[in-house]
């Protein structure tokens, strides 16, 4: 496997040893059927007890709460191997882990913890993120989903969200919703609501043609009652989700890595076998220029994502350096996609091969978790000091 | 159940291999080690049947340098409870002598069974498992692709040319583990965990004298190019005609 | 100077291929050591000594025969512990046998009881003053690693099909050999002998090879591997990993890194893409034809003589082409 700088040597025998289990995993059990899910537009489901088994599910939160207490080297490591395999496997863990299983740690209550995060390790319960709106995306902060507090301290949620992967299959959703009739983004509050609660439902977002092995929904509330113990305590603000997501974010730029490097390995093995004009195309120049700059952004996005896997496990990281990694990385994992399944040519475009369906993903994975435009703006705001957002 | 499990740490069994400067050992730069295979059906062996048993312990042992360690502590996140590294600076060729350094260690240490893989992939020869059984005066079955253990014997199936022994034997015992027994399984992250606190003792390796020594290596030769005859059916009776005159084995 | 002692294998009652072969190990190392004897022992009920006079086509200047109504099956510890007590007294240079399954479990037990250094799975064997060179292909027979041997006597297993069986006739004596043991007090049970596809030789003895892959397709079709082998007359049936995987073909038909490994004199390949774990496995046979549809396959850089093609169509055409041209012997 691609490790051009020897970046092995900086990880600890631990983080290798997590790697390479989640590796296996996906070479065994998902790459096989991977191709399949894809075309079929089925996330594989099957293979969640699996990877709860595996210990995927907030790996980095800690073991008190049955997670596995890695560090976010290894975690990163555990995303890498996770969309090396596909981007769809990968959101759902990363949503499970960073997106429900994060804010039910960061904001809840200890019986709130106790309660849900062991499961959600186990993987017996899925979770969802309840933020993005259809008219509110790159804008969480005009969201119109509201919770009115009752004279009994319960809530009715009223509202919609959409774009949510794992929707349809989640037991509980960690939605986002103002509060009180109150329109500014303070007033946000984060519920944990049952999915099969009276007004809640999920529908599957149909006509993809990018995370096809995801579910993604539309969820809707109708005067959705919740239980005053549903509130996440010590949530508060648009900060509480975009904390969420910054987690979520950190994970992405490590897995987008994972991405091209099976486009990259696919590319490289591909041309070293495939002749043409009497010839292996490796040997042409054009290829090889191809293949040159896929390594060099790889081992770039390696060393950015590695240094500001130690920032985090330091305490000493921003989001504005997350921004950059997703953004960085994300970009380049698009581009060799889409050079990978230049090079491969005709095959490129069948689902046996992977840079075509990794290419798809990653079109989802540059507008997500912040589009790579809202990322920019957020790096140039930090260099400026001026905020180009409105 | 208390279960003893030998492993090696080995070069990955995928590496296109290229012979070092001094043409006595193979070029190690960016070669991958890890569990030899045949050593990693044998720990899943060890904690299958463990756990079939429902209490006990599977202790695993390598001989070799430091780099052991972490094939001993993969062992362990896999779900063995400790580990014994026999320490020495280089694993000698010699089977005999790394099988009495083991040995000497399992000896006094009340197993069951000690497994071993059939052999390793590195020195491809077979001999420890078998030499610690006969040092040990215990009954061994080698290369068994079955094994069963209950009430204190176990049954093994074992392959002959052509043929397959089944065979019954009383506990304790030496066992060698050929493929298809099992499935290893990978460790999971909280295994990985787990086994930075399991027990990794070290001590200094007994090897008896190192009597088989490597001189040389040296990559097969590469066979002459062949060619392609043609297609179809259409390229039988060329076929036909050269294994008899040509390669004369027809 | 000094004997060499060799133990010949046999299965029920007859002796196996690889016997021979051992035989003529030891008389190169007798002959290239001053000229001493070579004492074959054999396993077996009562005659398997006379059957044994045999191997006196390849050299052996005695047969040591254990004879005795239990050794209808191996009994591994018996022999260990007879061999032993004859190559601790006897004085000689060497104990040879053949790296098969017996000799897998016999070899290491003699190194230990004897305290005798062992070299297993050789492909050649020198001798040089006082110390015995052997090459051994290691790392799944990726690579060929020269062994230098030092200690009498040395125990040397050696690969099946490795060493042709040379002729050096002579009229050997019998002697009958005591077992050191009682075979009835052997620990390890054989409490059955299931034999596999009768009438076809084993993967290590048989001169001819033909193995199946992927590219039939389905397990039925192995069928046409089958009746191509038949048509050889004398001929094995092999699988790959991909196919034994799957559980098209049993464990033991594997021919591979991780499965058996083979030299025949002719390896067919019927559908195999040539993955290097499975030329680890049959590289060195004589001569290798492969049939695969595509033409990239691998298999056809190791391949003497390759035909792209439809294996479907191919193989039954050149079952009959075979047929044909034996009939004509």
């Amino acid at each position: 496997m691609l490790d051009f700088f020897n970046i092995d040597s900086q990880l600890t025998e631990e983080e290798r040893a997590v790697r390479d289990s989640v590796r296996r995993f996906i070479d065994e059990r998902v790459l096989p059927i991977i191709g399949k899910c894809y075309v079929d537009g089925r996330f594989p489901k099957e293979l969640v007890p699996e990877m709860a088994e595996l210990g995927v599910f907030g790996a980095n939160l800690p073991e008190e709460y049955g997670c596995a207490g890695l560090n976010n080297v290894a975690y990163g490591l555990i995303m890498q191997e996770l969309e090396r395999g596909d981007s769809g496997v990968r959101s759902f863990a990363s949503v499970q882990g960073a997106l429900a299983m994060y804010p039910i740690f960061a904001f809840g209550s200890e019986d709130q913890k106790r309660n849900w995060l062991p499961k959600m390790a186990h993987g017996e319960v899925i979770g969802c993120f309840g933020l993005t709106e259809p008219d509110f995306g790159s804008n969480p902060a005009g969201m119109i989903t509201m919770a009115q507090e009752q004279k009994d301290g319960s809530w009715l949620l009223n509202g919609g969200k959409m774009w949510i992967t794992n929707g349809s299959t989640a037991h509980i959703s960690v939605v986002w919703a103002k509060t009180n009739g109150d329109k500014s983004e303070k007033s946000i509050r984060g519920f944990i609501v049952p999915t099969n609660t009276k007004g809640f439902k999920a529908r599957d977002q149909k006509g993809k043609l990018s995370l096809r092995a995801s579910d993604t929904s539309e969820l809707v509330f109708e005067d959705v009652h919740l239980p005053n113990d549903a509130i996440l305590p010590k949530s508060g603000g648009l900060k509480s989700p975009l904390m969420c997501l910054t987690q979520a974010r950190y994970g992405i730029s490590w897995g987008a890595i994972g991405a091209a490097m099976a486009c990259f390995e696919e590319a490289v093995s591909y041309s070293k076998n495939r002749v043409m004009f009497d010839r292996p195309i490796g040997s042409f120049q054009l290829q090889q220029e191809r293949l040159a700059d896929m390594l060099s952004e790889i081992t770039k996005a390696q060393l950015v994502s590695l240094h500001l896997g130690r920032l985090k496990d330091s305490g000493k990281y921003t989001p504005q350096q997350v921004s950059l990694a997703k953004r960085n990385n994300v970009n380049m994992a698009t581009d060799i996609a889409r050079e990978a399944r230049r090079l491969l040519g005709a095959v490129g475009i069948l689902a046996e091969y992977s840079a075509m369906r990794h290419m798809a993903n990653l079109e989802s994975v540059y507008t997500y978790e912040g589009t790579h435009d809202v990322h920019t703006l957020i790096l140039g705001q930090a260099v400026t000091g001026m905020s180009a957002f409105n | 159940m208390k279960i003893a499990v030998c492993i090696k740490r080995t070069p990955d069994s995928e590496t296109r291999f290229r012979i070092g400067g001094t043409a006595s050992a193979i070029d190690e730069t960016g070669v991958k080690f890890d569990m030899d295979d045949f050593a990693s059906y044998a720990v899943e062996v060890a904690l299958q049947n463990k756990e079939k048993a429902g209490s006990g312990e599977v202790v695993v042992f390598a001989v070799g340098p430091d780099s052991v360690q972490e094939t001993l502590r993969k062992a362990m996140s896999m779900g063995a409870d400790r580990a014994v590294q026999l320490k020495t600076d280089a694993v000698p060729f010699d089977g005999l002598a790394v099988a009495k350094a083991l040995a000497a260690e399992i000896k006094a240490g009340g197993f069951d069974l000690v497994l071993f893989g059939k052999h390793a992939f590195d020195t491809s020869a077979g001999v420890v498992g078998t030499a610690v059984a006969e040092l040990l005066d215990l009954p061994c079955v080698t290369a068994a692709s079955k094994l069963e253990i209950a009430n204190g014997r176990g049954t093994a199936r074992r392959e002959l040319e052509g043929a397959a022994e089944l065979v019954e034997f009383p506990l304790p015992a030496v066992v060698t583990i050929d493929e298809g027994i099992a499935r290893p399984r990978y460790p999971s992250l909280k295994g990985i965990m787990a086994a930075k606190k399991k027990p990794l003792e070290t001590k200094p390796a007994q090897l008896g004298q190192s009597r088989v020594v490597v001189t040389s290596m040296a990559l097969p030769p590469d066979r002459p190019p062949g060619r392609i005859l043609g297609e179809g059916t259409a390229a039988v009776p060329e076929l036909v005609k050269l294994l008899q005159t040509e390669a004369k084995v027809l | 100077m000094g004997n060499i002692l060799v133990f010949a294998e046999t299965r029920g009652g007859e002796l196996r291929k690889i016997a021979g072969e051992a035989v003529t190990v030891a008389r190169r190392l007798a002959d290239a050591s001053g000229g001493g004897e070579v004492h074959a022992v054999v396993a077996g009920p009562p005659g398997v000594g006379q059957r044994a006079e045999a191997l006196g086509r390849f050299g052996a200047d005695a047969i040591l025969a254990i004879e005795h109504p239990a050794l209808t099956s191996f009994a591994r510890e018996t022999i260990a512990a007879t061999i032993a007590a004859r190559a601790k007294t006897g004085g000689y240079r060497a104990v040879v046998l053949g790296f098969s399954a017996q000799g897998r479990d016999l070899g290491p037990r003699l190194a230990a009881k004897v305290n005798a250094p062992i070299a297993s799975d050789v492909i050649d064997v020198q001798i040089s003053g006082d110390t015995i060179i052997v090459r051994h292909p290691g790392y799944a027979n990726k690579v060929i690693i020269t062994l230098a041997i030092t200690g009498s006597p040395t125990i040397l297993s050696v690969r099946p099909s490795a060493v042709t069986a040379a002729e050096a006739p002579r009229t050997p004596r019998v002697e009958s050999l005591a077992a050191a043991a009682d075979p009835s007090a052997e620990r390890v049970k054989v409490t059955q002998v299931a034999e596999g596809a009768k009438g076809r030789p084993d993967l290590a003895d048989a001169p001819v090879i033909v193995a199946g892959g992927r590219g039939l397709k389905a397990p039925e079709n192995f069928k046409l591997v089958e009746e191509l082998a038949d048509a050889f007359g004398n001929a094995a049936v092999g699988a790959t990993r991909a196919v034994t995987d799957e559980g098209w073909r049993p464990h033991a038909d594997q021919i591979g890194q991780t499965g058996r490994q083979v030299s025949p004199q002719l390896y067919v390949a019927v559908g195999i893409s040539g993955a290097i774990q499975h030329l680890a496995g049959m590289r060195t046979s004589k001569t290798i034809v492969a049939i695969n549809k595509d033409k990239e396959a691998p298999i056809f850089k190791v391949a003497d003589y390759g035909i792209v093609g439809d294996v479907l169509e191919v193989v039954p055409a050149l079952t009959q082409a075979v047929r044909e041209a034996r009939k004509g012997h």
